[in-house]
């Protein structure tokens, strides 16, 4: 009991790793908040799930060739992103299954070449689950460009990707570019899964673009509302899980989901069957 | 039946226009224009072409043979049907009207004369008061009308509406077709595309009959007939008058036929 009231919460940030892995996940949260609400209103998740998954297979890749992480699973991302993107619009061939191999094919890959090239091990547990001890200066500068570079772009194409979600067949005839803001969707979606995987990881990241977005979605009707809240969430719950990974010495990434999750769930059972519906959020949950 | 001649100097001019999705043809040799001020619907049965051609004239289909051509400054504003919409997307009626001026904006906030010039179009739609409401949480026919007040904000010189009866009730339907008469009252081109030959097709001025190519062109009156209809749907019609308008029976409605006679397919 005197233990848990001796609990000095300040205590972590006297190590400079956990001050650079609250800063990156902070950023990370916010960053996924925000894309993530364009992920939860285009019924998309599994997207985020996928792409994270292909991104995994080229951070293998481009470790096993000695190319530089940000270039070789940057450009594997990207690449994987636009595929999807295009497979899932143009709905010929069931998008979810097409999306199913090709993601999990590259992470299979990602695995293979890990295991019979590299220091298997530890890589994979790091790039399964995240790593807060291997935040470097790189990944906060990273990190926080993709960020303010989501926010400019969500901010100047504002209407265009509010039309081009709701209505994309509208948007296209009265001359919005639908797949141009496809493209730069999910190519800001690879940045980020790209920029925030050492720290969260392949496996939990997905979960982190849908989780502030469809808790936000609970609590208002307004989309530009739900551009702000969804962050704050997204950003609230890195912070939270952080700091109660390290007091219970457990998986940084791992809490952040479980904080996050829990905040849904309040919001959820807070809200009441009447609440939801004035919400009119079942549609997209 | 009558064919309008193409006006080289109307608002929409389609020039033997032919569209197809890989080798099947929806639609074939189709030539015909609208002019300013018209009010004219498509129809036909399903997969005649219908939606084909309207998204062909709004530019969203390429014909693979002929062309559309539109007076230089002409500009499409498009009511998609309503059964498309996602009625549970977190947007407010002012939202889903100011949604079409994005692409010369760089902040995205609604600015002043936006609103007012939306309050405006709200007013003139019977809208008034409704912008911050969630598009859920309105009635049929004023749902069906936010849709009229987007395309209307993007200042359009045509309205191009695609079955806006298709999936709404009596009372809706109603208020969808004095909504569009009084526009069209007020000077506003119409087309639409419409399978509703007595609810809404008997009433416009001008039908356009469509089975992948043309069959007829004019008036309800000189169009809805037995032998037009017969070639438009494959199968012999009825046709009976009602209150000065033409009412359409299929065979099914054989017993009304005998009872009140009429003009037999």
């Amino acid at each position: 009991m005197s233990a848990i009231i001796a609990l000095d919460l300040t205590e972590p940030y006297g190590f400079e790793f956990f001050r650079n892995g609250v800063l990156v996940a902070v950023i990370a949260g916010a960053l996924s908040g925000l894309l993530g609400v364009f992920v939860v209103l285009r019924g998309m998740s599994y997207i985020g799930h996928g792409l994270s998954h292909a991104v995994f297979g080229g951070a293998a890749a481009s470790a096993v060739m000695g190319f530089n992480y940000f270039i070789g699973a940057g450009l594997w991302g990207i690449a994987s992103g636009v595929l999807i993107g295009r497979i899932a619009r143009k709905r010929l061939i069931g998008a979810d299954a097409a999306i199913g191999v090709v993601t999990t094919a590259s992470f299979a890959l990602g695995l293979a070449l890990l295991n019979r090239y590299g220091q298997a091990q530890r890589s994979i547990e790091a790039v399964l689950f995240g790593s807060v001890l291997g935040v470097k200066t790189i990944d906060i500068v990273a990190v926080a460009v993709v960020g303010l570079l989501a926010l400019g772009v969500i901010v100047v194409g504002y209407r265009r990707f509010l039309f081009s979600t709701f209505d994309p067949d509208v948007a296209e005839v009265t001359g919005v570019r639908v797949s141009w803001m496809e493209a730069a969707l999910m190519i800001m979606l690879s940045l980020t899964i790209l920029v925030t995987m050492r720290v969260i990881g392949t496996l939990l990241i997905s979960a982190l673009l849908v989780i502030p977005a469809a808790t936000a979605r609970m609590l208002t009707n307004r989309f530009a509302r739900m551009l702000w809240i969804s962050p704050v969430i997204g950003a609230s719950a890195a912070f939270v899980g952080m700091n109660l990974a390290y007091h219970t010495d457990t998986s940084a990434s791992a809490m952040i989901i479980l904080v996050g999750a829990a905040a849904f769930t309040l919001v959820y059972f807070g809200l009441g069957v009447r609440g939801r519906r004035r919400v009119a959020a079942l549609g997209h949950l | 039946m009558k064919l309008h001649p193409v006006d080289s100097d109307a608002l929409v001019t389609c020039h033997h226009v032919t569209c197809a999705y890989g080798e099947a043809v929806v639609v074939s040799d189709v030539s015909f224009s609208l002019d300013a001020g018209d009010f004219a619907g498509i129809v036909g049965p399903s997969g005649s072409g219908k939606t084909t051609l309207l998204k062909a004239i709004l530019g969203a289909v390429t014909p693979v043979h002929g062309d559309i051509t539109m007076r230089d400054d002409a500009r499409l504003g498009y009511v998609p049907q309503v059964e498309s919409v996602d009625w549970n997307f977190p947007v407010t009626v002012l939202e889903v009207i100011t949604m079409t001026r994005g692409r010369k904006k760089w902040w995205p906030r609604i600015t002043e004369a936006e609103r007012v010039e939306a309050e405006e179009v709200l007013d003139r739609l019977g809208l008034g008061g409704l912008g911050g409401r969630h598009i859920r949480e309105l009635s049929g026919g004023q749902q069906q009308r936010v849709f009229v007040a987007r395309a209307l904000f993007h200042r359009p010189d045509i309205l191009v509406l695609d079955e806006p009866t298709s999936g709404v009730d009596v009372r809706t339907r109603h208020e969808v077709l004095h909504l569009l008469a009084d526009l069209h009252e007020q000077g506003m081109t119409v087309l639409l595309t419409t399978h509703d030959l007595n609810g809404l097709a008997a009433h416009l001025p001008r039908l356009v009959c469509l089975n992948k190519e043309i069959i007829a062109d004019g008036t309800p009156r000189e169009v809805l007939v037995p032998d037009v209809l017969e070639r438009l749907y494959g199968a012999p019609m009825h046709v009976l008058e009602h209150g000065g308008m033409p009412v359409v029976l299929d065979h099914a409605n054989e017993a009304v036929v005998r009872q009140f006679g009429g003009r037999a397919g």
